[in-house]
């Protein structure tokens, strides 16, 4: 199966350092700078998927002590800590925090790592542009965060920012969360090209498109939905600028414009981002699976048609956010039944990761744990989904926890599974040590308990009328929050064990092999562990295999 | 061209066009309800009396709501909360404006009509929502609106209503507008 490289290839590679100081040294040899300067200016996509790592994992803390103060404020009924605006801007920051600066940033990093090995490609295909792309993010969020020390605070209208809220009523400082959100925005198009581009033009020769990683092939996708909806944020986000400070109306109903077409196009591109979020994170998953199942994936090219036919549904279907804007009858039922269409090839999805699991020689170590933990409560994620699907239903569920219950579920134990999933897999790739399975036990048990009392009863407190976003709520949702508050304090403590497990995993550990996990077959681990700074400079040769999938 | 240029080079087409497409959704969607009245927009022009006879076997419920919105010191009120009418009859409602400020101000009534369906069946043959008014401090003025119900209004809709939402208008606008609200105002 292993491909066979060219021989001038595995000798550099002996001749390869083992550890991450040594391919420091590695680096010099070429003569490249030191320090600080090294970060600024690598244009190595192990370096910059390095850094979106560490980026999106910082973020990943500062959005969840966002969410602390949500939970913590929550416990008990009443006004406890913080007062209602404040409590009002980290809703708001936690989503925009979580949404822009980690989970999308994270599949980022885990492109650049992931992609360039998988393809058999030296490096991403605009090496430059990588870098830049990256570092306009501390920038955008750096600004992002700074909107909490202005005057008038941070925004406070929610993530979905709609108008006139954000634009009439919103804080001053609404101006620089549009500048941030339009930095991010160019940010992530730039990573996007720049996957596209390698994806398309680097794979190693003889790599046919169907005999792509499916974290490949997901991340291709992604890309192009990230092309065609973050442009249509930027508009948006022009326009707010535009009605807020150049005195147009695009969404002022007293000077001719419509709020209701600012939802519209907020969903537009909305509902794509929400899948832009999704569909890496089955990419991951459908990597893990098969491996420590020890058997090849089930249903290869259904999976790579199931996830096109995701993401070209998920143009169809913005509506279903909005059904109590008052539309007609008409499209409530189109949209509920293209949402509902939906579920088709996610049931693919979820039925060849089953179907994968069948009969195999299954163990389970932590990247397999966090990997099967998504499958079920992404599925439950999805199953509320369908709920909210049902446009009657959904005229009770709207802006209730239901909704918050439903969105976390794909998010957390979904995305966010997906992504821890994805770096215990990779972490022996990466720093050439196992990670600690002890720790990581721990950290998997705690994450998945923490996170079910966190977001299961709040489909209960939903269905019973708590709404969203409001910093109080009646005596009888008091039993429902206070254990929310409860999972959400372990969830956000037990994270602290997987910067436990990243530092120790670094540091040293078990050796890992070139091929860290028995059934791990795709290109990456034909590398040494750890990868070198410099791999396939000459591309694997895989024109003289068995076609690897079908 | 190499295929990495050539590959970056058709993304960023298709990147600029979704951009311009962004904005291209704006006059899309404008026309697009005004084709189909899903956004409860009514016209904003004077329409003429259409001379149909009054469809007697049935009622319809008009309700009228009114709303201030912040940065406008008007009140306004509706005369009439709420009229049963045959579509095809001409109606008329009186609404009263109080400019509770001591200053001139203007502003305006934004209409809106729910369910949105009906927006198209909704024939405004005189409105103070057509344009913008100038109320002098502390005054009060009666204005009218009539409406008609066209007879091919849907079966199913029972209830309309009419919402107006007053809105500030600002200074620099109102300079545009001095000239043809008071030619208006000459005519009443």
């Amino acid at each position: 199966m292993a491909p066979k490289l060219p021989p001038q290839h595995t000798l550099e590679q002996s001749s390869a350092t083992t550890t991450a100081g040594q391919a420091q040294e590695h680096d010099h040899h070429h003569g490249g700078p030191t320090g600080i300067k090294r970060w600024l200016l690598t244009t190595n996509h192990k370096e910059i998927g390095t850094l979106y790592l560490l980026f999106s994992l910082s973020m990943f803390f500062i959005g969840g002590i966002f969410a602390l103060v949500v939970r913590a404020e929550l416990f008990q009924p009443g006004l406890q800590l913080v007062e209602p605006e404040f409590f009002n801007q980290m809703t708001t920051m936690h989503g925009l925090i979580m949404v822009f600066g980690a989970v999308m940033p994270a599949f980022v990093g885990l492109a650049n790592w992931m992609i360039p090995l998988q393809v058999g490609a030296p490096d991403m295909a605009l090496p430059r542009l990588n870098n830049f792309s990256f570092w306009l993010l501390p920038v955008a969020f750096g600004l992002l965060l700074s909107t909490l020390f202005m005057p008038g605070g941070a925004p406070n209208f929610g993530w979905t920012f709609y108008a006139p809220l954000s634009t009439d009523y919103g804080p001053p400082s609404t101006t620089f969360f549009i500048f941030s959100l339009h930095i991010a925005g160019i940010s992530s198009i730039l990573g996007a090209i720049n996957i596209i581009a390698t994806i398309l033009n680097m794979r190693a020769p003889g790599m046919r498109m169907m005999d792509m990683p499916l974290f490949v092939w997901t991340w291709l996708i992604t890309a192009f939905l990230l092309i065609a909806v973050m442009p249509v944020l930027a508009g948006v986000i022009t326009m707010m600028l535009m009605d807020i400070n150049f005195g147009t109306s695009f969404f002022d109903a007293g000077g001719g414009g419509d709020p209701v077409l600012f939802q519209h196009l907020f969903w537009f591109f909305g509902h794509p981002e929400v899948y832009i979020m999704i569909l890496p994170a089955f990419g991951i998953v459908s990597a893990i699976v098969p491996a420590f199942a020890r058997k090849p994936l089930f249903g290869y090219a259904s999976m790579v048609y199931a996830t096109a036919s995701i993401a070209i549904l998920s143009f169809l279907v913005w509506v279903h956010h909005m059904f109590v804007v008052g539309l007609p009858l008409a499209a409530e039922l189109f949209f509920m039944y293209t949402t509902m269409l939906i579920a088709v090839p996610t049931g693919v999805k979820v039925f060849n990761w089953v179907t994968t699991l069948f009969r195999g020689s299954i163990t389970f170590e932590t990247p397999m744990l966090f990997a099967l933990a998504f499958i079920v409560m992404f599925t439950i994620g999805g199953f509320s989904g369908l709920m909210l699907a049902i446009v009657p239903a959904d005229f009770q569920y709207h802006d209730t926890y239901f909704v918050v219950a439903h969105f976390h579920y794909v998010l957390v134990p979904g995305a966010v599974f997906a992504i821890i999933a994805g770096a215990y897999y990779w972490l022996p790739k990466w720093t050439g040590h196992y990670p600690d399975e002890r720790l990581g036990r721990w950290h998997f048990w705690l994450s998945v308990i923490g996170v079910n009392l966190t977001f299961f009863p709040m489909h209960f407190s939903g269905l019973a009328g708590m709404p969203r976003r409001i910093p109080d709520y009646a005596l009888q949702f008091a039993d429902f929050n206070m254990v929310s508050s409860i999972g959400g304090f372990i969830f956000g403590v037990s994270q602290l064990l997987f910067i436990a497990v990243l530092i120790k995993c670094v540091r040293g550990g078990e050796k890992a092999p070139a091929k860290a996990w028995d059934g791990a077959e795709d290109l990456e681990w034909t590398v040494p562990s750890p990868a070198p700074l410099h791999t396939f400079e000459t591309p694997p040769d895989l024109t003289s295999q068995a076609p690897q999938r079908h | 061209m190499t295929p990495v240029q050539k590959t970056v080079t058709r993304t960023v087409v298709v990147l600029i066009g979704m951009f311009f497409f962004a904005f291209a959704l704006v006059p899309l969607y404008d026309v697009f309800c005004r084709v189909t009245g899903l956004n409860g927009k009514a016209a904003n022009q004077p329409q003429a009396m259409s001379n149909e006879e009054a469809d007697t076997s049935r009622y319809v419920t008009v309700q009228f709501i009114t709303r201030s919105s912040k940065g406008l010191p008007w009140e306004l009120e509706a005369l009439t909360r709420q009229v049963r009418v045959h579509p095809g009859q001409p109606t008329e409602v009186e609404f009263a404006f109080t400019n509770n400020s001591d200053d001139d101000v203007w502003g305006r009534a934004v209409p809106s009509v729910t369910p949105s369906e009906a927006s198209l069946h909704m024939r405004k043959l005189t409105c103070f929502c057509f344009q913008e008014q100038l109320i002098g401090g502390g005054e009060r003025i009666e204005m009218p609106l009539v409406f008609q119900l066209t007879r091919d209004l849907p079966e199913d809709i029972n209830t309309v209503t009419l919402v107006y939402t007053l809105y500030p208008v600002d200074n620099d606008n109102v300079s545009q507008q001095v000239q043809t609200t008071s030619l208006e105002g000459g005519d009443a």
